[in-house]
């Protein structure tokens, strides 16, 4: 079994147990892009563990940082940057949910909207892949 | 407590998501590359979330009366599916491909101060702030 698998099973089993601790210390779906969306709502008591969870995000780049791991970004356009993280704003927004929110979350809790959030959201994806590929993405 | 239960969960969400290598835009894209050079590390990573959180969830539903540090659960309850769903979804999905960046993977590449993952995040919450303005 490739490395990368297994990797991607244990780091899949980390963000489970993100969730699972999120709940049950607080109560909290770990729904990602709901969390940023709703970072300002609200008064302090509300938004403020929102706040803690995404430095918690970043934080944890930082210690991998701090132990030599680098990642190699690939080099993509401004534009498209902007116009894809658009499109992940609004779209979450529209279906008040992401990978994190639907696919984990949401699928945990045998939500048929979330089945049908991530069925959308996936097949979106790789049809959006496929057309890249026929645009001349390498 | 509770905010500092919610930086542990961010901090090992971040974790996770490093490891799995979903905060590499290639790996992501290589998943949804189906129809190409498919890499399916990422269907590990969902197995892996998915098992934990099924069974995190069973658990805690049935034993646990009330979070430890909260008054009580969230407990999503909407279960229309209408076009605001589906429509969202692939707009999210359109642009997951387009830069391999879903929400929390990004934030993870601010804390590397990726510039990538720093103008995606302000295209994001631009675009999460337009919907709530027009709705």
């Amino acid at each position: 079994m490739p490395e990368q698998f297994i990797n991607g099973f244990l780091g899949g089993v980390l963000i489970g147990l993100a969730a699972v601790i999120l709940f049950l210390t607080d109560g909290r779906i770990m729904g990602v892009s709901g969390i940023v969306s709703r970072l300002c709502q609200g008064t302090i008591i509300d938004w403020a563990w929102r706040l803690a969870f995404v430095a918690g995000l970043m934080v944890s780049a930082r210690v991998f940082h701090y132990y030599g791991f680098r990642i190699d970004y690939p080099q993509a356009s401004l534009g498209v940057l902007i116009v894809a993280g658009l499109c992940v704003g609004m779209g979450t927004a529209l279906a008040n949910g992401c990978t994190s929110g639907h696919g984990i979350c949401g699928l945990a809790r045998f939500s048929k909207r979330s089945l049908v959030a991530v069925i959308s959201f996936m097949l979106a994806g790789m049809v959006t892949m496929l057309l890249m590929r026929l645009g001349g993405w390498q | 407590m509770n905010i500092l239960w919610a930086f542990i969960a961010g901090l090992i969400m971040g974790m996770g998501l490093i490891i799995a290598d979903m905060v590499n835009p290639l790996r992501v894209q290589g998943f949804l590359d189906i129809f190409g050079l498919f890499d399916p590390s990422l269907v590990f990573t969902m197995a892996g979330a998915l098992m934990t959180t099924m069974v995190g969830y069973y658990f805690i539903r049935k034993y646990v009366k009330k979070p430890l540090c909260e008054v009580s659960f969230d407990n999503p309850s909407n279960t229309v599916i209408d076009k605001k769903l589906i429509g969202g979804s692939i707009l999210f999905g359109i642009g997951w491909a387009l830069a391999g960046f879903c929400p929390a993977p990004a934030l993870v590449g601010v804390g590397f101060f990726a510039q990538q993952a720093m103008v995606v995040v302000m295209a994001m919450l631009l675009g999460m702030w337009f919907i709530k303005k027009i709705n």
